[in-house]
C-alpha cells in the first residue's frame, strides 16, 4: 500500500536503476515512466517506450524476455499501469523466466489524469499481491541503493523479480520519446541484430 | 473424463503452427484449441503462455517478435472482445501477428451469452485493422492456417483465423450427451 510518505524521487530512482543494469533491455509502461526512462537515458539503445497499450508493458516485457533469455529484461512501468494488467503478474509467475524484473513506481495516483487516487492509495499492496499471484522475488525498494540488490538478481538470472517502489507525488518535467511505434520497433530489433519488420 | 479422439483438423492446426516456425504459443484455453495447447506444452522447443487474459496475448506476441521469435495467440472469440484496445499496439507498431479463434455464438449454440460477443468477433477484429480468414471445413484448416502464418511472418501482417463452430462441432457436456 502507498502511504505517500516516501520522499523518493522517481527520476533519480529510474537513473539509478538504469544505471545498475547497463545491459538490460529495458520496457516503459505508458505515462511518466515512459517519460521518466527518456529524461534520464534518452540515447540509451535496446528501450521500448510504450505510448498506449495500457496493462501491456508487462505481457510484453515477457515475450521479450522469454525470447531474449540470455538478456535482462526489465519493465519499468507504474501503479495504474500495472493494475491495468494486473493478471500478467499471475502469467509472469505461471512462465517463470528467469531474466525478467518488473519495477513499479509506485505513487498511488494516475499521474497522467488529473492524479486521481489508485487503488494503492486505497488499499491494494502490489507487493503482496505479487507475490500472491506467486511470484517468488519481491523486493521493496525504499531508497535509491536498493536498486543495488534488484541488479544482483537481475545478474544472476534468478527472477522472475518483483520491486515495489514507493516514490513521491511531485510531478516531473515531460520528456517525450518518439512516438512512431513501427520506428521504436524497428529500432530496437536492429539493436538485437534483427531484420526490420 | 470421457475420451474423445482429436479431430484431424486439429492435428492440421497444430502441424501448420508448427511448420510456421512458432515458438512462443499463449492461450487461454478453448475445447477447439485443446490439442495445440497440450503440443505446445509438450513440446520442447515451444514455450507455451497461460494467460489470465487474452488481451496480454497481445502484448506477449508483441514483445516475442520484439526478441526475435515468431508468436501465436490462440483464443475463443469471447476473448476478441478483450483485447480491442491492446489491438492498438499492433497497429502503432505494425507488429506482425497471428491470432487462431475459435467460434462460439454461431451454430448450435446451447449458451445465449455467447451470442453477442459471437456475432460481434469478425467486425471487432476487421475494425482494429485485422485481416480475418475462415474457415468451415477440415480439408481447409491446413491451407488457411499456414496462408495466414505467411501473411503475418512474411509479409508483416496481422491476421486472424476464425475457426467455424459447425467445423468445432457441438459442445458434448456429458458421456452419455443428456
Amino acid at each position: 500500500m502507498n502511504t505517500a510518505s516516501s520522499q523518493l524521487d522517481r527520476r533519480e530512482l529510474v537513473a539509478a536503476l538504469l544505471a545498475a543494469a547497463p545491459e538490460a533491455l529495458v520496457v516503459t509502461g505508458l505515462g511518466s515512466p515512459t517519460y521518466d526512462v527518456h529524461a534520464t537515458a534518452p540515447d540509451r539503445a535496446g528501450i521500448f517506450h510504450l505510448w498506449g497499450a495500457m496493462g501491456g508493458a508487462v505481457p510484453l516485457g515477457l515475450g521479450l524476455a522469454l525470447a531474449q533469455p540470455k538478456k535482462q529484461v526489465l519493465v519499468i512501468t507504474g501503479d495504474g499501469e500495472m493494475l491495468m494488467g494486473i493478471g500478467s503478474l499471475g502469467t509472469v509467475a505461471a512462465s517463470r523466466p528467469a531474466n525478467l524484473s518488473i519495477v513499479v513506481l509506485d505513487n498511488g495516483h494516475f499521474g497522467e489524469t488529473g492524479m486521481q487516487q489508485s487503488h494503492t492509495s486505497l488499499g491494494a499492496n502490489l507487493a503482496e499481491i505479487a507475490s500472491g499471484f506467486g511470484i517468488g522475488m519481491v523486493l521493496r525498494i525504499n531508497e535509491a541503493d536498493d536498486v543495488d540488490d534488484l541488479a544482483k538478481h537481475m545478474r544472476s538470472q534468478s527472477g522472475p523479480v518483483f520491486a515495489h517502489a514507493v516514490i513521491a507525488t511531485g510531478e516531473q518535467p515531460r520528456a517525450m520519446p518518439g512516438r512512431d511505434g513501427a520506428a521504436a520497433k524497428n529500432s530496437f530489433r536492429a539493436n538485437l541484430g534483427l531484420a526490420p519488420l | 473424463m470421457p475420451t474423445v479422439e482429436t479431430p484431424i483438423w486439429q492435428h492440421d492446426v497444430w502441424d501448420a503452427l508448427r511448420a510456421s516456425g512458432v515458438q512462443q504459443v499463449a492461450y487461454v484455453p478453448d475445447a477447439g484449441h485443446s490439442h495445440a495447447i497440450r503440443e505446445a506444452i509438450a513440446d520442447p522447443d515451444i514455450t507455451d503462455i497461460v494467460l489470465t487474459t487474452e488481451e496480454e496475448g497481445v502484448a506477449v506476441v508483441a514483445g516475442a517478435w520484439l526478441g526475435g521469435q515468431r508468436a501465436a495467440l490462440l483464443m475463443q472469440s469471447s476473448g476478441v472482445g478483450n483485447c480491442v484496445n491492446m489491438f492498438s499496439l499492433l497497429d502503432s507498431c505494425r507488429f506482425p501477428f497471428l491470432t487462431l479463434v475459435t467460434m462460439r455464438g454461431e451454430y448450435a449454440e446451447f449458451n445465449p451469452w455467447q451470442g453477442p460477443m459471437g456475432r460481434a468477433t469478425e467486425e471487432s477484429l476487421k475494425l482494429m485493422g485485422i485481416t480475418v480468414l475462415r474457415v468451415d471445413t477440415p480439408d481447409d484448416v491446413a491451407e488457411t492456417v499456414s496462408a495466414a502464418a505467411d501473411a503475418a511472418f512474411l509479409a508483416g501482417e496481422r491476421v486472424a483465423v476464425l475457426i467455424g463452430q459447425r467445423l468445432i462441432g457441438r459442445k458434448i457436456w456429458k458421456k452419455d450427451n443428456k
